[in-house]
């Protein structure tokens, strides 16, 4: 497939140069107008500075749920659709956690396991925040993160294993279905309405000074930099000094390859699991923790977006998905600016279209995906 | 070898239409059966059927013009739900009446002739399955999976999108509605056809003759709905010959060769961009006319009618069909809106109408907690009240468990030759060049 | 049967034709394809390297290298599967560089695979109709309209015929309706063969026709390409076995590192020092 989809892109190149041309073109128009628009006045700084912080944040959460899909893209060669809703799995998990720290004894048991369907159990009024309940926020993080690690080796030992001799299509098909089942049977445990978690009692913010305004750093943004900068460079350390890192990126580049020298296969796709189940469930969880409200198709609608980032990285690079991460979040949330702002997220699926049309193999790597 | 031929020895050898009978014949009695033992009213009866029918027909077209995209040609679309809606609301902003004729409307149309949105959106959709296919159909099976459903999901927040809730097109103010939709202010479906056929009264007539014959009060409802679902089900047969037709010449022949492999239909001069854009258009633009015959019946639209979900409703028909068979792609269709899509809903109808709705507890937990007390009842009546989640996670479960035992489907391993004469045996060849057929 | 096309090639005229549509032997240039200082890179690896040769009418001329010598790149450049770098081919005259592989295809120069690439769910019979060229019923809207589907049948009518005929002189006729899934490495070669020829090719390039083939197929297959040859055929083949190239080409062409090693006869080939160094040094 590598020599193909070198040929493919070369020629894609050759012929629609002129469009590759327009893109760009585009692209310089709207950093002139943005620089006009600064200079003029027509744009505040602080405005373009509370976006693309916005930005960031969507962008970790974005990145860290994508290394994770980024792995099993690489690893088991397939699109794997149920992994938005092994964020939201992760979340729920956590949540539930983190509600029953905080609010045991005081509440209603069933109302804490449930992060509050229905009732006025919310985590505003039970107080919850990174300032006021710290380890509840640990804790159900932890969880989140454990959580998700079984249901991803769960769903992969019933689900995909059966299929790993498959090809990528019918895998993804599956995928779809665990989708649904997951998605739904959350909605049913869980209720689909839509929940606050954490109010500003619990969550303070400062406002810093920049330029011509203020641009607002709550706790929780602290807390979702440092714990996802935190875990990417856990993972860095993992991917580029253990012996399971190296089998790891040898089986991405090469499945073959990686049978025939000797890599015990399906110990590397459940490491992948581990690892990449992990992040996706922290992911989940400081979604929530930073969005401040809980909902069951939260990680379905995030989804196409990590797609988008792990598509962009090129798909097997973590560093990829990460820088793809920040890139589609701070285009979604800097397009305000051009788009009304129902359209947001579709600018970030415009400009993940692109990116495949253009540069299908990731705009950082030059290496082969497939 | 020996004994009884197995029930799937059976069953591979009847024919295909045979199959569809029986499953058909089986799903019909089923639900008439059924509501006869709960006691449904014969008003109720019809009805259920009617909407039976409804489901069955637009999946089973969904089906079929998925099919051709995936099961012939092996384009991964999975943006159907884009189509459906650019066709609807093409017909939509075109047929409805101006403010001007109807200023109590929320948005006004250009009041064309309801034929020509109807052709309308299913150009558009064309159009748009064109303009989508000119870059992607060059990408691999996922990406193209990809960006069909994130190009869906941009049509969606598009429709949704206030700032083009309204405009002016033509000189004349109209609009997408943006989350509120938009409503046909025109005549339903079999009002306008029977006045467009110049057979209104006959028709009343009919309907009021239905009515007092099986004592049904307000017939008209009920009667439209049976007869426009049968309607659709002429338009199913419509939908059959046309892609049996694509599927059994040196066109389809084409296209499964390209399913197959590519680059061996390249390498036999084929230009197989040109066919699979060709696949690509005619499927869009049918997926626009079911979007059209289905919502413009619903008498209004709103985005959120066509979330990426619907899309995945007509894989899982095509899928329990088998993709590759036009035949599988109807009886998928069929077994997708009885089982998956109705059957549901209206098991829950049923027992709630033996049982009563009972007191459903609010929360998963009120309903697990009386468990320990040994006490059912309240779990079951959450699962009656929640019956639209299970029912998705029911569909997921099929569609994992047949990608498992039978990714196939029903019919998908039965090979439709793809030839425009019958190729099962050599043609007798009399010095005349006579063929026998 | 109806048996339209005349042979009316040199040599043989005895022997059944499996032109496609338009019949008849074909009818080339002296010299059909040239290829001149061909070039092609893989990100930092040059694959071919300036390689030039030219083939003649109705010869058939044999591609050897070891592993690795780019003779798949180069078979791959001259069909329109890979783009091409830098230099030229050009087939019956006219310049096909960069085209499509189905423009190519089209003129009359058609490639087997390697791995033999049968269309596996589809049978035999629908492989091979699949290959003609000039399909009225490609046309999706003659295949579809009332009025048009019944000379679509009428064609199809009269290719099934030629198809048939072709699955005799290639005696896979009892595999017709079989799966192309189902049948062996070497039917599958045999049907890769039948298949390019109903596309009514001027020339044929064959990638490894031989490999994986039992002997008794490949002395059959062997028979088949002599046959087409006196027809008027022209062959280029990849071919990994020596012997088989030296036996039955009248022309070596020999690469070697990307590049054009030695281009002669058999016998010139392999007296060749560079060749028997690069090549058969390990093995002689």
């Amino acid at each position: 497939m590598g020599v193909r989809d070198t040929v493919n892109r070369g020629r894609i190149v050759a012929i629609e140069r002129p469009d590759v041309f327009l893109v760009w073109v585009l692209g310089a128009a709207l950093v002139v107008d943005l620089l006009w628009g600064l200079a003029t006045g027509g744009i505040a700084f602080s405005t373009l500075a509370s976006n693309v912080w916005d930005g960031i944040m969507r962008g970790l959460v974005i990145g860290l749920a994508g290394i994770g899909l980024s792995m099993t893209y690489s690893i088991l060669n397939f699109a794997n659709f149920a992994h938005g809703d092994y964020i939201t799995a992760g979340a729920f998990a956590g949540w539930s956690v983190t509600y029953l720290i905080t609010g045991f004894g005081e509440y209603d048991l069933g109302a804490l396991v449930l992060v509050g369907p229905k009732s006025n159990v919310t985590g505003t009024i039970i107080g919850i925040g990174v300032v006021s309940t710290p380890l509840a926020v640990l804790a159900g993080l932890l969880v989140a993160g454990a959580a998700t690690i079984a249901l991803a080796l769960l769903v992969d030992r019933y689900v995909y294993r059966p299929l790993r001799d498959e090809g990528g299509i019918t895998l993804l098909i599956t995928s779809i279905g665990v989708a649904f089942a997951l998605r739904y049977l959350i909605a049913f445990v869980f209720d689909s309405s839509t929940r606050t978690t954490a109010g500003t009692t619990g969550n303070p913010a400062v406002r810093l000074n920049f330029v011509d305004g203020t641009v607002r750093v709550s706790s929780h943004d602290v807390t979702l930099v440092v714990v996802s900068v935190g875990l990417m460079l856990g993972v860095h350390y993992l991917l580029q000094r253990t012996k399971l890192g190296k089998a790891m990126r040898a089986m991405a580049d090469n499945e073959d390859l990686a049978r025939v020298t000797g890599i015990p296969t399906e110990r590397v796709v459940r490491s992948t699991w581990i690892i990449g189940g992990g992040l996706t469930g922290f992911a989940g969880f400081m979604l929530v923790l930073w969005k401040e409200t809980i909902r069951f198709n939260d990680g379905w609608l995030l989804l196409l977006l990590i797609f988008a980032a792990v598509i962009m990285g090129g798909i097997g690079s973590i560093y990829g998905a990460i820088a793809g991460g920040l890139i589609i979040g701070i285009v979604a949330s800097t397009s305000v600016i051009w788009v009304p702002s129902g359209l947001t997220e579709a600018t970030a699926f415009l400009v993940m279209i692109l990116v495949l049309l253009f540069r299908p193999e990731g705009i950082f790597s030059g290496r082969s995906t497939a | 070898m020996s004994g009884e031929p197995s029930v799937t020895d059976k069953f591979e050898t009847t024919p295909d239409w045979q199959i569809v009978a029986v499953v058909m014949g089986i799903i019909y009695l089923a639900y008439i059966v059924s509501g006869f033992l709960i006691g449904f009213p014969l008003r109720g009866q019809i009805n259920a059927i009617g909407n039976l029918t409804f489901y069955v027909a637009v999946f089973a077209m969904l089906s079929l013009a998925l099919n051709l995209h995936w099961g012939y040609t092996g384009l991964f679309n999975i943006g159907v739900v884009a189509f459906m809606a650019i066709g609807v609301y093409t017909m939509a902003v075109l047929v409805k009446q101006p403010l001007s004729q109807d200023p109590t409307a929320q948005i006004g149309g250009l009041g064309l002739p309801i034929p020509v949105g109807m052709a309308a959106g299913v150009v558009v959709a064309t159009v748009f399955g064109l303009i989508v296919s000119l870059p992607a159909l060059r990408l691999r099976a996922d990406y193209l999976a990809i960006v069909t459903i994130a190009f869906s999901e941009i049509m969606r927040f598009t429709f949704l999108e206030t700032s083009i809730k309204t405009f002016t097109l033509f000189g004349t103010e109209t609009g997408l509605g943006g989350g509120s939709g938009l409503v046909f202010n025109v005549p339903a479906p079999i009002d306008w056809l029977t006045s467009a056929l110049y057979v209104r009264g006959p028709y009343l007539d009919f309907v009021g003759w239905f009515g007092t014959t099986l004592g049904i009060g307000n017939p008209k409802a009920v009667v439209d709905n049976l007869v426009y679902s049968i309607i659709l089900v002429l338009v199913v047969v419509a939908f059959y010959w046309l892609l049996q037709r694509i599927g059994r010449s040196p066109f389809g022949r084409v296209l499964k060769a390209i399913r197959e492999d590519e680059d061996v239909a390249r390498a036999l001069g084929k230009d197989t961009d040109w066919f699979k854009m060709q696949s690509f258009m005619v499927g869009c633009g049918l997926m626009g006319l079911v979007g059209v015959l289905w919502m413009y019946d619903q008498g209004a639209i709103n985005p959120n009618n066509f979330r990426p979900r619907l899309t995945f409703y007509a894989w899982i028909a095509l899928i329990i069909g088998g993709a590759g068979s036009n035949t599988g792609s109807v009886l998928g269709g069929a077994i997708f809106a009885a089982l998956l899509f109705q059957g549901p809903v209206y098991a829950k109808n049923l027992v709630t109408t033996a049982v009563g709705s009972g007191s459903a507890p609010q929360t998963f937990a009120g309903a697990v907690a009386p468990l320990g007390n040994l006490d059912p009842g309240p779990f079951a009546y959450y699962v009656l009240g929640n019956i639209n989640q299970l029912q998705i996670v029911f569909m997921g479960v099929v569609l994992i468990w047949l990608m498992h035992n039978r990714p196939e489907g029903l019919l998908g391993h039965r090979s439709e030759e793809a030839a425009a004469v019958d190729l099962t045996d050599r043609p007798v060849v009399s010095d005349g060049g006579e063929v026998d057929e | 049967m109806s048996e339209t096309a005349e042979s009316d090639a040199a040599g043989d005229a005895e022997s059944p034709s499996v032109a496609g549509l338009g019949g008849g032997s074909p009818d080339m240039a002296e010299y059909p394809l040239q290829v001149e200082d061909l070039r092609k890179q893989f990100g930092g690896i040059t694959a071919v390297d300036g390689v030039s040769f030219e083939i003649e009418a109705g010869t058939m001329t044999g591609l050897i290298g070891p592993n690795g010598a780019g003779k798949s790149t180069t078979f791959n450049c001259i069909t329109g599967m890979y783009d091409p770098d830098g230099g030229t081919v050009t087939f019956n005259g006219e310049d096909v560089t960069g085209m499509d592989p189905h423009d190519i295809a089209q003129r009359g120069l058609v490639r087997t695979f390697q791995i033999a690439r049968e269309l596996s769910d589809m049978t035999v019979l629908e492989n091979m109709m699949l290959a003609p060229k000039g399909q009225r019923g490609e046309r999706l809207w003659q295949s579809v309209l009332p009025g048009t589907r019944d000379r679509v049948i009428e064609q199809e009518t009269e290719l099934v015929e030629q198809v048939w005929d072709a699955l005799e002189f290639f005696d896979i006729d009892h595999l017709a309706s079989e799966r192309a899934g189902n049948l062996s490495g070497g039917q599958r070669k045999l049907l890769e063969l039948a298949r390019a020829m109903l596309t009514d090719p001027d020339m044929l390039l064959l990638d490894e026709p031989f490999a994986g083939v039992n002997p008794t197929l490949e002395a059959r297959l062997l028979e088949h390409v002599h046959e087409l040859r006196k027809q008027g055929y022209t062959f280029l083949i990849v071919e990994h076995d020596m012997d088989l190239i030296m036996n039955n080409c009248e022309r070596v062409i020999v690469m070697h590192q990307g590049k054009l090693l030695t281009d002669g006869t058999p016998e010139e080939v392999r007296s060749d020092e560079e060749v028997i160094e690069a090549y058969l040094g390990g093995q002689a």
